[in-house]
């Protein structure tokens, strides 16, 4: 029966192009929620995420008329868009414009940075695309912006200071970018929660690996986790050099499942650059915390080429 | 004519104020001209135009540089004000001229800046002085502000405003602005201008120009009656109305003599500066005398501070001072040398340079820049170096460059502090995280924007910092990010002369392609 399924998988994967796209579009509702993860490859950030957003069954399932939506993307560094730190600005535009049509009353964008978190929204190009996409941009930067919360299920993260706009939020949506990172091999969904938290250096200090993992036992998951591997940082990250380090994937990956996201996502980055999947330990103590799969043949999976 | 000379001042003083406190970068850097102005920093930053500028302002018009352009002598007029709403009859008893005190007090502060010791120029200039008040007393008044009203923004979801952190910024600029500020205070207060009279180095010699100005205030007009009121009035304590003279060396212009004077007895007017002879012609050559003068006193202070550059004076290597003395469980490190601003070329010229106008350390976006106390010895106190406890230098960053006003950073540009190294990192294994506890971390390289600090494999798994030093910056952002304590494992060591930092050649980015999903 599940191989049947598979091939049937395959076999959209491999149909889908020219009108097909057309039609699948049209069947999305239709196919609403088939699907656990959706890949897209081969288009433009905002393509590709139209394109999954339909798969997972349309924006309308996850964000609902009235909603306070927030979106968590990585601004971490005072770097521009091409070298590839920071989530790509059209793609967080799209995904604003996306949750105000499905009716939210207000879309808030934010992260704890790095660098200077002012440098950071203006030079990310992220703070431009929020406004000019009707969205609202609010800064992280300041301890009383966050509230502690308890993380019963973590093994060294007991407690946290969590983002306000995190925590109010109706729908909150994971935005990552896709990279390699020295400290925790890779940075990806679980790993971008740590802009959502005001202590990090506790994290570095008590064992990085499982207080991501930890992290992300958080009561509000995030409602969708969208990788953008429009372009992935293959080496120096999690900040970068050059444009050196930078690769142009074209790739997007859309899941509810945050440990199934990072799966596939260390899965497409390791045809770039060696990463086993067992080396980013937080994607394993994460399944064992049962927050998600990294068994994605058990998953409905769709892929698609544009 | 007193209330255009209070509307400029009030504009000026204003403005500075404002670009002191404004955090928010609403005054682009450009308004720096409003600080590069002042004479002090102009004399230091060998700027002669404006030196020449100031010097001739005064031979024309006197002292109005004390009353409209320097923000201490403004902030003197606002007590002196303020003291006069309490105070209706507030008097000012005329007084000699300390003229022994005056230049006694510029005799020390020439030869102390000769010597190296430019502490004390550093406290007396009255712009390095307003510096310091704006930024450690009047700019945490401000951000708390600032503070209150953005927390009534946000509990409404207004983030128009945003909360700011708020330092102590450095004892010793905190103490010696509390002081200076008290003082001043009290001395405006309750004796008018008495600090630009008789202590600062500035309106002594601005005042000696005066003494030869074209326009100048003339007492004892048809209408005198020598009532005396002028001379109560004068916050200057300079008129003496017995004998219907005005000390022109302490006379800032302000013109509230004119104004007080109620049988119009006194008038602002082109005079010669020596009233016994009247003839025109004379004054004329007079006045090329005065031209003279001011000529030679302008190069005698420029050929000091030329000297002083040039010589370059031993002073001894201020930057074997700091001494932190760790002792603990993990391994303390202590550093030798304190970390100057990218710009500043070396510690010594940096030290030479500032006036400590805290200018920068209001203006680094970054919080790194903190006066020092003893990091550069007791002369180098109040000067600025970097601090990564708070933050670290943003590697694109070069605000304190654009707007010091001495000079004593020097402009770069953004390429130029992308390979400068202030400094260089060091690693002490024993502390770090990876080797104590055997957990990943890389906190210091995440940050590092060189890669001079990257994450190589180490036991199983692991990935440990390792560190080349060429290709460091000396940005501090390992050292502020790393999470052991009490000594880091991870910090930034100084480098007393700058150095270049290597550039890593840029690999050739293979056009790679990604084909597949690789799942």
């Amino acid at each position: 029966m599940k191989a049947v399924a598979l091939t049937g998988v395959a076999a959209t994967f491999k149909m889908v192009d020219g009108f097909e796209l057309l039609a699948q579009s049209t069947k999305a509702t239709a196919v609403s929620g088939a699907y656990d993860l959706v890949a897209v490859m081969g288009g433009e950030p905002d393509i590709m995420f139209r394109r999954a957003i339909a798969e997972m069954g349309g924006i309308g399932k996850y964000v609902k008329p009235g909603n306070k939506v927030t979106i968590k993307p990585n601004i971490g560094w005072d770097r521009v868009p091409e070298l590839a730190a920071n989530t790509n600005p059209v793609l967080v535009s799209e995904i604003v414009k996306q949750c105000l049509k499905a009716g939210a009353k207000e879309v808030i964008v934010f992260d704890h940075t790095c660098d200077d978190w002012r440098k950071c929204y203006k030079n990310s190009g992220i703070e431009d695309a929020v406004i000019a996409a009707g969205g609202k941009i609010i800064p992280g930067h300041d301890e009383s912006y966050y509230r502690e919360v308890n993380l019963p299920n973590a093994v060294n993260l007991k407690t946290a200071k969590i983002h306000q706009a995190i925590l109010d939020s109706d729908v909150w949506i994971n935005v990552p970018i896709l990279k390699n990172h020295g400290g925790a091999k890779m940075s990806i969904s679980m790993k971008n929660l740590m802009g959502i938290v005001w202590d990090r250096r506790y994290f570095h200090s008590h064992n990085l690996q499982q207080c991501i993992a930890d992290c992300s036992t958080l009561d509000k998951k995030p409602t969708l986790n969208v990788v953008d591997a429009y372009r992935l940082m293959k080496s120096n990250g999690p900040q970068g050099k050059t444009e050196a380090d930078v690769v142009l994937s074209k790739g997007l990956f859309i899941s509810t499942d945050i440990i199934a996201a990072d799966t596939a996502a260390t899965k497409f980055f390791n045809q770039v650059s060696e990463m086993p999947l067992e080396t980013v330990e937080y994607i394993g103590k994460g399944e064992s915390l049962k927050l998600g799969t990294t068994q994605l043949d058990k998953l409905k999976v769709k892929r698609i080429k544009i | 004519m007193k209330k255009v000379r209070i509307a400029i001042s009030l504009v000026l003083f204003s403005a500075i104020t404002f670009y002191f406190l404004d955090f928010a970068e609403i005054l682009p850097n450009r308004f720096h001209v409003l600080v590069q102005v002042q004479l002090i920093p102009a004399i230091i930053a060998l700027n002669v135009i404006v030196v020449l500028f100031i010097f001739v302002l005064t031979l024309l018009f006197g002292r109005i540089y004390c009353s409209s352009v320097c923000p201490l002598g403004i902030l003197q007029d606002m007590a002196d004000w303020t003291a006069k709403r309490f105070h209706r009859k507030k008097k000012y008893p005329h007084f000699k001229e300390q003229r022994i005190l005056r230049w006694s007090i510029v005799a020390i502060v020439i030869v102390s800046f000769i010597f190296g010791i430019h502490i004390v120029l550093n406290i007396l200039d009255p712009y390095s002085a307003f510096g310091r008040i704006a930024t450690t007393l009047f700019k945490p008044a401000y951000l708390v502000m600032n503070n209150l009203i953005a927390a009534v923004g946000n509990h409404f979801n207004n983030f128009r405003f945003y909360q700011v952190d708020i330092f102590i910024t450095g004892l010793s600029s905190l103490l010696i602005a509390a002081v200076t500020f008290a003082v001043i205070l009290f001395l405006s207060y309750k004796y008018g201008r008495l600090y630009c009279n008789t202590i600062c180095p500035v309106g002594t010699i601005l005042g000696f120009i005066a003494k030869f100005s074209f326009f100048k205030i003339k007492i004892g007009g048809d209408g005198c009656n020598s009532c005396g009121l002028c001379e109560m009035k004068c916050k200057s304590s300079c008129i003496d109305a017995k004998t219907k003279e005005i000390d022109y060396t302490r006379c800032v212009a302000c013109f509230n003599c004119i104004e007080v004077c109620k049988r119009d007895a006194l008038s602002y007017q082109f005079l010669e500066w020596s009233k016994q002879k009247p003839a025109k012609t004379e004054s004329v050559n007079k006045s090329y005398d005065a031209t003279k003068r001011k000529f030679i006193s302008a190069s005698v202070l420029l050929g000091i501070a030329t000297i002083q550059k040039a010589l370059g004076r031993k002073g001894k290597d201020s930057a074997n001072n700091i001494k932190e003395i760790f002792t603990s469980h993990n391994v303390a490190f202590k550093k030798n040398h304190p970390i100057t601003p990218p710009g500043s070329v070396n510690v010594k010229r940096f030290n030479d340079s500032c006036t400590a106008c805290q200018l920068c350390v209001s203006k680094c976006p970054s919080q790194v820049l903190q006066p020092a106390f003893f990091e550069y010895g007791m002369i180098g106190m109040m000067q600025p170096a970097m601090s990564f406890k708070h933050g670290y230098c943003n590697y694109h960053c070069t605000v304190c460059s654009e707007i010091c006003p001495t000079k004593a950073i020097v402009e770069i540009s953004q390429k130029e502090k992308n390979t400068l190294q202030i400094g260089q990192v060091k690693f002490i294994k024993e502390n770090c995280v990876v080797v104590t506890d055997g957990t990943n971390c890389g906190a210091c390289s995440e940050h590092c924007p060189t890669q001079a600090v990257s994450m190589q494999p180490y036991k199983g798994d692991l990935n440990i910092p390792t560190i080349i030093n060429e290709l460091c910056v000396g940005c501090g952002g390992c050292e502020y990010i790393c999470p052991v304590r009490p000594y880091r494992a991870i910090y930034v060591e100084g480098n007393p002369v700058h150095l270049q930092a290597k550039v890593t050649e840029e690999k050739e980015n293979k056009k790679i392609k990604v084909d597949d999903f690789g799942f």
